[in-house]
């Protein structure tokens, strides 16, 4: 009986050496499948529909007339996307809010990055750790926490008042400055941590063998320190511009009812004008435009692999 | 200076030690420097002279302050007191890339993003040097250390060997008064280090720049430099040519650094202007030394034997009366060309013997356990105060 047991366990072990791997990899990958891939071809589907009063609120792609099937693809709704300019203003909209915002979060993170890199052990942790701190609340919360920040009667203006610097409130909310704020703080660890990881790698011997070859401090950090943390700006930009381009929350609560991005224009399709396809073919075309830098980045990093950087 | 007066000046180095003449100028000097990390001394008072052309070791362990050294000359630390001079110039406050320096790192350091030629061009771009210049003096360097094949690669592609002579040539290439060399040899597996120690000590002569140069090893100190400090706690214990350290320790410690030694400890029992006797608890006759010794009787020695000196016989000698020291062979090492015998002494202390293997033997010389006599020139021996 024991012996039984025995061979079931070996059994099950063996089999484990050989298939477990796959197994590993497996389930990640049937997660996104059912809950990515599935949902956007779904979406991709509703895109190519005309828009009913239904439920659902869509026409299906597929009818069976008489002998087969009648296929009807409607490319109605994106030549509608380029012929209306409010679509094609919120794609440029969100692109440039997005741009701009990384570039500043960038410029923000990349001292605070190479800071902790080069901090000592122990407060090297507690910089880390405050850096990661702010997930530990919920994103809407900290978001609101702005509101009261940059509000007509927020914090801000109560101190710029109170001090006498300014007569008048400033109007920091419903702008597009706000937006600003937001995304660059919300999206902020986002750029320091994969910047920190390549800094923190980098031998401090490379840069003193730049000094020592003569180059200034300024001039090794351009020659040396830059192109070295390259794969870690990378990373860092396309960790904070693509979800700011989609960005719906913060433009909604910080930005004012003209700050074009393409996250409410997708909600308002949805929601308010309930024009499902519309609202679907807005977000392929988003992820299409969103495509082409995460290629670009996944070719830059093959070719740096090639380099054995 | 043409390429064959360089090579001159540089092997009068050894001929003309210019450390034996007080007229001389040294190129380098540290003038009390003291280097503290806390409340930690990583060097601690040291002065020092190096001149010009020579390659000159800091030898020591871990933790010597061996490196922190050749880091102040390079300017990575500043003293926190004492004065650094470099051909006569004081060095405070003179950053890294206003030095007359390059250091050859010991991980080399070699930037990953730049191929073997423009690492090398590195340091003369910072320059400002023409391109036509760069290139010609890229080329010629490249060709002294055998890697003009591999001017394309980048670090990643090249062996650690190869790496080490792109790490030189960068170094050399900017003409540096002083090159300084942290561990050169140190990622180098045993055979190829050998073969590298000679390269080195080539294109040393054939450029005529004075190395400082920082190991542990002492027997890639002994085999390259012109002279080493052997450092301990961040203090010179001794400073001389290999051979001076090597037959002249002045202390336990240089003795023991710098190969192998056997220490025995006595009292000074009887002297004279022409001999001195010692006697120890630890051996089973006096100790005769053919020279004078600095010190009163009954005050405390350390014989100092090397190995190779002491001679082994297995027949009790007539006269046992001075440096004779019996016991049975409790170890051995046959090494091919050497064999090292470790001989417990009936005192019950352990001494160390290397014999060459100048004759084929029939059957080895000793087995474990065979009673022999271990006997020494009396001229020997050093007589160490401390």
């Amino acid at each position: 009986m024991s012996s039984d047991k025995l061979t079931l366990k070996q059994r099950y072990d063996r089999w484990m050496i050989k298939h477990g791997r796959v197994l590993v990899i497996g389930i990640p990958y049937l997660w996104l499948m059912l809950f990515f891939l599935i949902p956007f071809l779904i979406v991709l589907k509703i895109s190519f529909a005309t828009a009913e009063y239904a439920q659902p609120p869509y026409s299906s792609l597929f009818t069976w007339i008489d002998e087969g099937v009648n296929i009807t693809i409607n490319f109605g709704n994106y030549l509608f996307l380029l012929s209306d300019s409010l679509y094609i203003s919120a794609y440029i909209n969100s692109i440039r809010i997005a741009a701009i915002s990384t570039v500043i979060t960038l410029l923000i993170g990349y001292p605070m990055a190479y800071g902790i890199a080069r901090a000592q052990g122990s407060l090297r942790s507690v910089l880390l750790m405050l850096v990661i701190l702010p997930f530990w609340t919920s994103f809407l919360i900290r978001v609101y926490a702005w509101i009261g920040i940059l509000d007509r009667e927020g914090l801000i203006n109560a101190l710029l008042l109170n001090l006498g610097i300014i007569s008048e409130p400033l109007i920091m909310r419903q702008t597009e400055f706000a937006v600003y704020i937001g995304i660059v703080y919300t999206y902020l660890p986002f750029m320091i941590l994969p910047l920190y990881s390549t800094l923190e790698k980098m031998d401090v011997s490379l840069i003193e063998a730049a000094l020592d070859l003569g180059c200034k401090p300024w001039k090794a950090f351009v020659r040396v320190t830059l192109p070295l943390s390259m794969p870690g700006i990378l990373a860092g930009s396309l960790l904070v511009f693509i979800p700011s381009v989609g960005e719906f929350v913060i433009p909604e609560l910080l930005g004012g009812p003209n700050t074009l991005m393409i996250g409410r224009t997708l909600w308002n399709e949805f929601f308010a004008n309930r024009d499902w396809p519309i609202a679907s073919s807005v977000a392929i075309a988003m992820l299409v435009f969103l495509v082409v830098p995460i290629m670009w980045f996944q070719h830059i990093q093959a070719k740096q692999a090639e380099n054995g950087q | 200076m043409s390429q064959g007066a360089l090579q001159q000046a540089h092997e009068d180095v050894h001929k003309t030690q210019p450390w034996n003449n007080p007229d001389t100028v040294p190129f380098i000097r540290f003038e009390n420097v003291t280097k503290k990390f806390g409340d930690f001394y990583a060097v601690d008072d040291v002065s020092l002279d190096i001149y010009r052309h020579e390659l000159f070791a800091l030898l020591g362990g871990s933790g010597c302050g061996k490196t922190t050294l050749l880091r102040m000359l390079a300017g990575f630390e500043e003293p926190t007191s004492g004065k650094i001079f470099i051909d006569g110039v004081d060095m405070a406050g003179v950053p890294p890339y206003e030095r007359p320096t390059n250091m050859m790192f010991q991980s080399y350091a070699l930037f990953p993003h730049m191929s073997v030629e423009q690492n090398v061009a590195f340091g003369l771009h910072q320059d400002g040097l023409p391109k036509s210049e760069i290139r010609t003096l890229v080329s010629d360097m490249l060709a002294l250390v055998q890697m003009s094949k591999f001017a394309t690669r980048k670090p990643h592609q090249l062996s650690g060997g190869q790496r080490q002579r792109v790490a030189l040539a960068r170094s050399l290439v900017k003409n540096p008064k002083v090159l300084l060399l942290d561990e050169p040899l140190g990622a180098l597996d045993k055979k190829l280090r050998e073969q590298t120690q000679f390269e080195l000590v080539n294109i040393q002569e054939k450029v005529g720049t004075t190395f400082v140069m920082v190991t542990h090893d002492q027997e890639e100190a002994m085999t390259m430099a012109s002279r080493i400090s052997v450092m301990n706690d961040g203090v010179i214990k001794q400073t001389g040519t290999p051979f001076e350290l090597y037959e002249y320790p002045n202390s336990r410690f240089t003795a023991n650094f710098v190969g192998q030694v056997n220490l025995i400890e006595g009292v000074l029992v009887d002297d004279d202007e022409k001999y001195a006797i010692i006697r120890s608890d630890d051996a089973d006759c006096d100790i005769y030394i053919d020279h004078a010794v600095q010190g009163h009787q009954g005050m405390t020695f350390w014989i100092a034997i090397r190995p190779e000196r002491v001679r082994l016989i297995t027949e009790k000698p007539e006269d046992t009366k001075y440096n004779c020291l019996s016991g049975k062979v409790e170890e051995i090492g046959y090494l091919g060309g050497l064999s090292t015998y470790h001989v417990r002494l009936d005192s019950g202390i352990r001494i160390k013997v290397t014999e060459p293997n100048s004759t084929r033997q029939i059957e080895p010389r000793y087995t474990w356990d065979d009673r022999v006599w271990a006997t020494w020139e009396s001229g020997a021996a050093s007589v160490l105060s401390q």
